[in-house]
């Protein structure tokens, strides 16, 4: 229902950075209904769309830019409806409210899940101008249309500005969605074109701003100690000399915690100082000793030979098809297998940082956060304040990858800012990050695949463990939970007479989170390269190998086979697990790279393909094999996102995921001893660099379906790729990653 | 006192002469387009030139500016028009853009000494600075794109 509101919008707007505006578009998600900002009552408005005297259109971007290139996108589905000029347009940030609908960027799903209302908020604007002009005129609104950022009335040529009408408009009541009219495909004139980042020059001159990157007047920087160990609080300090240290301020002491942790503060000794340097400098100078914590002995070297036993033995059954066990007593040529990845960290270019201020009961923070609505919640309820208490601004964020859907930097900040009295910005530093994150799970996995008399795969029991995301909410958790075993492992897609989908126990120790395509990425791998073992030892090429798994084109549905597969939230009927989708990008990545052209010795390609975030990707890599030393030379991915709004984003998306798969599959390992991570910065935790990067191509699939994910699904097919090309190269297998325990890099 | 040159102008900073320059450009200079990454000549992020070569100001203690002239991203143009941030943005580098200003610091740097860089030379100068959104792939074609037209005279 459209509501006509009678209203100033001066002080609303304002908050939104925007002035004069008279037209002024909002919708209450979800299914959302256009309001006009009519009425006083800005709290009752969720502001989409504004459009301005002068022409200039506003548009709210309500989820967060990390790289991806939301801020652009969104915008452009927008203003092509509306039929603006991108010349004209401003993106507004959106702050943190519950009324734009989830706001929480990760999941690959801002366009998919948005993709809709930003047309209907378009269409809507563009619907309401057009009315504007037809009442001015006094012509049939079918003799009026807009394009250009104008209204025409086609017979007589007369025209107006989207600026000179946007106050008429902004008197008519809400157009009904159901009689909205939108653009086909063939007249789009910015969805499905490369235009460029909203962001670029303030990027590239050095003035963009990221949450490191804020000051206010008479702010304190905090640099936190915080507990080595998940568990532990404090059991004595001693910060005399940290208080002598020239700039320290204030020694604050951090709440205790005890798990599970959550989003909450961790334990620990905040040094709040006049600049960074001396807050790190008193920092150092702190004498902390700690309580034990019952996670004090995790050692992840002895709890991964623990997960690598376990996925030996049979585990709990969740999907099943046939008689899987049967069916390889029966066969007559079995393989098996068993893989395992370290836990990983996220190591956003930008370690965490958030700034608050604390002023009668009332707390305002910006933050680098992919998640304001979570830090909303979170902050509200350790202050004890109502939420509409907590504003909260999204800065631009140097990296996301999951990390930052976590509201625990800004919850510290909040915290001291409270303390203090004072605008507190905490800063965390590479060793905080890579320290006190919230890890990529370490895993195992195992498989076993049974031949039948007619040479086919026909069997196959899986078994999976790893330590859930659930633990570091209820601290209970000792297996993973069905949505983490929707993320490339339930949702196997291969036509199988025997299936056995199963799940073994793994305790939490440190805080699992997740990391940029989750599950996917050790389930990606472990699949990946399961299946090009099956074709070396079946003799047949990879390819075939997987056309046959992948079977006749059609829809997979676990749920009749007994698991509860999530569907990235999504339904099964819009986005169907499509066989032939798999087998589409397999083929382009494949003919591309041209893996089956006889390669140099020493040199092959490997291939693999995963749909994740239902979207669907394959990845061919070639490799160099020389000695004990291994070069990536050359990459070629093909996707298939569905219907894309911004295809040169897509593809830097796909080449960054190739890059981060690259660092994790060559290099990634997290290593705990005594509960502690041993790892620090770069130097121990390496990431790809530039002389390490291979020339690469993506290949994007032109498709009508809905748009899918695309930040994440590029990631899960890399690492096997890679193994798989290197066992193609030199005969040598790696089930257990990183590569880098077996090969330079 | 530490008197030294900061974008072509004279400046004086009264602080703790250990203080690495890093901070003492964003906190105490309000110059934020130099980052923090790693705080440990890992990342590149924080570089900037220091008498015309590439530095990271992390690890570098301001007492070493001392009598010196500092270029950070702010002053490598008058308004992002250095050849490389028009090559920057015609390849569409940036993902987030947290490591760029680093990264178009290092390659300033490198078409500086050598106008015509090979791959190796890229790698070398760039091998300091990570992009963890990885794009790698487009730096380097930006790269070569300046270094073409330099040959041609262009610029
Ligand atoms: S912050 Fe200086 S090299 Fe990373
Ligand atoms: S663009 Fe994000 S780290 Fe380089």
């Amino acid at each position: 229902m459209s509501t006509l509101q009678n209203v100033s919008r001066r002080k609303f707007l304002k908050g939104m950075g925007i002035t004069g505006s008279a037209l002024v578009l909002g919708a209450a998600l979800p299914g959302w209904a256009p309001v006009w900002a009519q009425s006083n009552k800005a709290s009752e408005l969720n502001l989409f769309v504004a459009i301005d005297a002068d022409g200039t259109v506003s548009i709210v971007c309500h989820r967060s830019e990390m790289g991806q290139g939301i801020r652009t996108g969104l915008p452009q589905v927008v203003a092509d409806e509306l039929m603006a000029d991108w010349q004209k347009v401003k993106v507004v940030q959106g702050l943190a409210d519950e009324r734009y609908g989830s706001q929480n960027t990760d999941g690959s799903r801002s366009v998919r899940h948005f993709y809709q209302t930003m047309r209907e908020m378009g269409a809507s604007a563009r619907t309401m101008l057009e009315q504007a002009a037809a009442n001015r005129w006094q012509v049939p609104l079918s003799e009026v249309a807009a394009k250009d950022h104008q209204v025409w009335h086609k017979p007589s040529g007369k025209h107006a500005g989207f600026g000179e009408l946007a106050a008429d408009a902004a008197a008519l009541p809400a157009p009904d969605i159901s009689a909205l009219s939108f653009k086909s495909k063939a007249d789009f004139v910015y969805i499905g074109k490369d235009l460029p980042i909203v962001d670029m020059h303030d990027i590239i001159t050095g003035q963009a701003q990221y949450g490191q990157d804020m000051r206010m007047d008479n702010m304190l920087y905090a640099s936190i100690e915080r507990s080595p160990v998940i568990g532990a609080n404090i059991d004595s300090l001693d910060d005399a000399e940290a208080r002598k240290v020239p700039g320290v301020v204030k020694v604050i002491r951090m709440p205790e915690q005890n798990i599970p942790v959550g989003f909450s503060s961790l334990p620990g000794v905040a040094v709040l100082a006049s600049n960074t340097w001396a807050a790190m400098q008193g920092r150092k100078k702190l004498n902390i000793s700690w309580q034990q914590s019952p996670h004090g002995e995790h050692d992840s070297a002895a709890f991964q030979q623990t997960l690598n036993k376990r996925v030996q033995e049979p585990g709990r059954v969740f999907r099943s098809v046939g008689d899987a066990y049967a069916g390889l007593a029966n066969a007559v040529q079995t393989h098996e297998a068993q893989y395992s990845m370290p836990y990983l960290i996220h190591a956003p270019m930008e370690p965490p940082a958030a700034t608050a201020v604390f002023n009668d009961g009332e707390v305002e923070i910006w933050s680098c956060t992919q998640n304001p609505q979570s830090i909303q919640n979170t902050v509200a309820q350790v202050l004890g304040i109502e939420k509409d208490k907590v504003t909260v601004h999204v800065t631009l964020l140097g990296g996301g990858f999951g990390r930052k859907s976590k509201a625990d930097y800004s919850v510290e900040a909040a915290i001291l800012a409270k303390a203090s009295g004072q605008p507190v910005k905490v800063v965390w530093s590479r060793e905080d990050e890579i320290r006190h994150g919230y890890y990529h799970a370490i895993s195992a996995q195992y498989f076993q695949a049974g031949v039948d008399d007619s040479g086919r795969v026909s069997s196959w029991v899986q078994r999976t463990a790893f330590p859930s995301i659930g633990w570091t909410f209820n601290g209970t958790a000792d297996e993973p939970s069905d949505g983490e075993l929707s993320l490339g492992f339930g949702d196997l897609p291969f036509a199988l007479d025997n299936l056995s989908c199963e799940t073994q126990k793994a305790e939490g120790h440190l805080r699992i989170g997740w990391v940029r395509s989750v599950s996917n990425i050790h389930h990606g791998f472990a699949i990946g390269s399961f299946v090009d073992e099956l074709a070396a030892k079946l003799e047949k090429p990879p390819r075939q190998m997987w056309h046959e798994l992948l079977g006749p084109d059609r829809m997979v549905d676990p749920e009749p086979e007994g698991f509860k597969y999530s569907n990235y939230g999504d339904p099964k009927e819009t986005f169907p697990i499509d066989t032939k989708r798999l087998k589409a990008v397999l083929d382009l990545a494949a003919d591309k790279a041209g893996i089956e052209v006889p390669q140099k010795a020493g040199e092959a390609w490997g291939i693999s393909v995963h749909r994740s975030f239902v979207s669907y990707v394959a990845i061919a890599t070639k490799v160099k094999v020389e000695g004990k030393k291994v070069k990536v030379l050359e990459m070629h991915c093909a996707a298939d996102c569905g219907t894309v709004v911004n295809p040169d984003r897509v593809k830097a998306q796909m080449e960054g995921a190739m890059i981060f798969g690259l660092s994790l599959a060559l290099m990634g390992e997290i290593s705990v001893k005594e509960g502690a991570v041993q790892q620090s910065n770069f130097h121990d935790y390496p990431l790809l660099r530039i002389q390490q990067c291979p020339p690469m191509q993506v290949h994007l699939i032109a498709s009508d379906a809905p748009p899918g994910g695309v930040g994440e699904p590029g990631v899960p097919p890399v690492a096997a790729s890679l193994a798989n090309a290197i066992y193609r190269a030199s005969g040598k297998r790696i089930r257990h990653l990183p590569i880098n325990k077996h090969l330079q890099v | 006192m530490i008197p030294f040159k900061l974008n072509d102008k004279n400046v004086e900073v009264d602080v703790q002469p250990d203080m690495p320059l890093l901070w003492v450009l964003r906190d105490l200079m309000g110059l934020t387009g130099t980052k923090y990454g790693c705080g440990m000549a890992q990342c590149g992020a924080c570089t900037v030139h220091l008498d015309g070569t590439a530095v990271r100001s992390c690890t570098l203690p301001v007492s070493a500016v001392q009598g010196k002239s500092v270029t950070t991203i702010e002053g490598l143009s008058d308004d992002g028009d250095h050849p490389l941030q028009i090559a920057w943005a015609e390849h569409k580098v940036p993902q987030c853009g947290y490591c760029q200003c680093g990264q178009i610091m290092s390659a300033a740097a490198l078409l500086s000494s050598n106008p015509k860089p090979d791959d190796t030379a890229i790698d070398n100068a760039m091998q300091g600075n990570i992009c963890r959104c990885g794009t790698y792939p487009r730096i380097k074609a930006a790269i070569k794109s300046v270094a073409a037209k330099k040959v041609g005279g262009a610029v």
